[in-house]
């Protein structure tokens, strides 16, 4: 049998999730989880807990649904038309699918940090004191100016940029573009931070520098991550969650599945071999 | 679920190659090493101290073996940042060569006691039961580089088993030893340099031993070192019988 080119065989080796997919008290669940863009399916019976101050890594090949699948945490894929979610997916007890449920407010609690760093074409502090404004989460300049530094703290941004607030965000180097991103998403105190592959269009120490400070967040928030890279799923991840084609194939603690992977197609992706 | 180790379908060739690579150097490694116990054995039976010199002379080249294995799987580790059962064989290859090591190390000392033994003109009655041992021992060694060549844990488990009857043996020569000095003390030197070959035969199968656990470590991720029997064949799943 070839196995480089036996797609469809493999697929059909998908039965149900190996592993530990779900938790005690999960701080957000996400059940049967099915997504279609127009008739297209491209998440199959998601089941998958990410548990309170944990940095769960979603990992698999191009296409797999990872993305699709965090940015089903916020319901970033509102803003596709086509794009159609079903299932249950719930942030502590409410549904976050509910028509109660306001997609802006969400976002502020789970909140979202890209590949590419995208700060606003304002000041820095602007760009950190934006969500906190347009959530009124300040009474006065004070409140404000406190909430921008201390997210830039957080960020481990601070030291770097404190002598010029009212510079240009785009202005700072890739590194510290992200890491201002991540300041104004945590600047409007999130539960859940997503972040999709936040690392890869760095270089190895402003990537190093994201990951300390993401292991240091996890203190207060609940990080889902996903990223091409295997070694930054081992280093910053508590749990791993490899998907294949839509379908959620294993979750484990990330030191089992990079020492010894249940699922052969796990075990095929992280060792870089055909399937 | 039981998985598949595919040792040569990588996406890089290039990968495939150095893991063959290495993986065929330790078996080359564990030939040499055989090698010298078989002529460490027949110099020690024969009383042939010339070929006594050879093994002496010849562990150099299973020290060099090491080195160069040691480096390799440096290297794939800096470079192929290898995970899962990659990650496992380059473990297992590390920890393997240094127990082949030390099994060619107990080797070359079976060649300079031969040497001694055979300036003494020690009868040839006395090697006949670390003859069986030096038998038991080589066939414990192939069994378990056949079980790392072809990832076999339940040959692993039945060599790691044999370790036993290999003590067994060892306490029986010991015994008889003892029992010789005692009715002659002028054979004490003689019995004291055949108890030390005994004694590198019995390390050698201990050293054996856990080779054979690596193999169950690369294979199934479990590492059953330190445990007995019983608990091997729980964790392993694997009913190796007696």
């Amino acid at each position: 049998m070839n196995k480089a080119t036996d797609f469809e065989h493999m697929e059909h080796e998908i039965v149900g999730t190996v592993g530990t997919p779900l938790v005690d008290k999960p701080k957000m669940s996400t059940r049967n989880v099915d997504v279609y863009y127009g008739d297209k399916q491209a998440i199959f019976d998601v089941n998958l807990d990410l548990a309170e101050n944990e940095v769960i890594a979603l990992i698999g090949p191009s296409g797999c649904g990872k993305s699709t699948y965090l940015r089903c945490l916020n319901r970033m894929n509102d803003t596709i038309d086509i794009c159609r979610v079903t299932g249950r997916l719930m942030l502590d007890d409410e549904d976050i699918y509910n028509k109660s449920m306001d997609p802006v407010l969400l976002r502020a609690r789970v909140g979202m940090v890209f590949q590419k760093p995208n700060p606003f074409p304002k000041s820095i502090y602007d760009n950190v004191a934006y969500g906190p404004k347009l959530h009124g989460l300040a009474s006065n300049r004070a409140e404000l100016d406190e909430i921008v530094v201390t997210s830039l703290q957080k960020a481990g941004l601070f030291e770097e940029v404190k002598d010029r607030l009212d510079a240009p965000g785009t202005g700072l180097s890739g590194g510290q573009q992200q890491r201002l991103c991540i300041a104004r998403t945590i600047a409007v105190s999130p539960e859940v931070i997503l972040m999709d592959e936040p690392a890869s269009a760095l270089d190895p120490i402003a990537t190093a520098v994201i990951e300390e400070l993401i292991d240091e967040l996890r203190a207060n928030f609940t990080i889902a991550i996903v990223t091409h890279s295997m070694q930054q799923a081992a280093r910053v991840s508590q749990r791993t969650a490899y998907f294949h084609l839509g379908k959620l194939v294993e979750v484990g603690e990330t030191n089992q599945i990079f020492t010894n992977p249940s699922h052969q197609l796990t075990e095929n992706y992280i060792t870089g071999r055909f399937g | 679920m039981e998985k598949d180790l595919y040792l040569s379908q990588h996406i890089s060739q290039r990968f495939n190659v150095e893991l063959e690579e290495i993986r065929n150097r330790v078996m080359r490694m564990g030939g040499l090493v055989e090698k010298q116990i078989s002529r460490g054995m027949k110099a020690l039976q024969t009383s042939d101290s010339e070929l006594g010199e050879l093994v002496t002379s010849s562990d150099y080249e299973i020290n060099a073996l090491e080195v160069d294995i040691d480096e390799e799987c440096m290297q794939i580790l800096a470079r192929r940042q290898p995970a899962a059962s990659d990650l496992r064989l380059i473990v297992t290859i590390i920890k393997t060569i240094t127990d082949l090591e030390r099994i060619g190390d107990e080797a070359e000392k079976l060649g300079r006691y031969s040497v001694l033994l055979a300036d003494e003109n020690t009868t040839p009655g006395h090697f006949v039961e670390i003859g069986h041992l030096g038998e038991h021992v080589k066939r414990m060694l192939n069994d378990a580089l056949d079980a790392f060549a072809r990832l076999d844990i339940e040959a692993a488990l039945r060599t790691i088993a044999d370790d036993e009857l290999v003590n067994e043996e060892f306490d029986a020569i010991s015994r008889q030893l003892i029992t010789r000095m005692m009715e002659d003390p002028r054979e004490i030197r003689n019995a004291l340099r055949i108890s030390w070959c005994a004694r590198a035969l019995e390390r050698m199968g201990d050293h054996t031993k856990n080779i054979c656990e690596y193999v169950v470590f690369l294979v199934q991720g479990k590492d059953i070192r330190h445990t007995s029997l019983e608990k091997m064949q729980e964790s392993t799943g694997i009913d190796f019988g007696d």
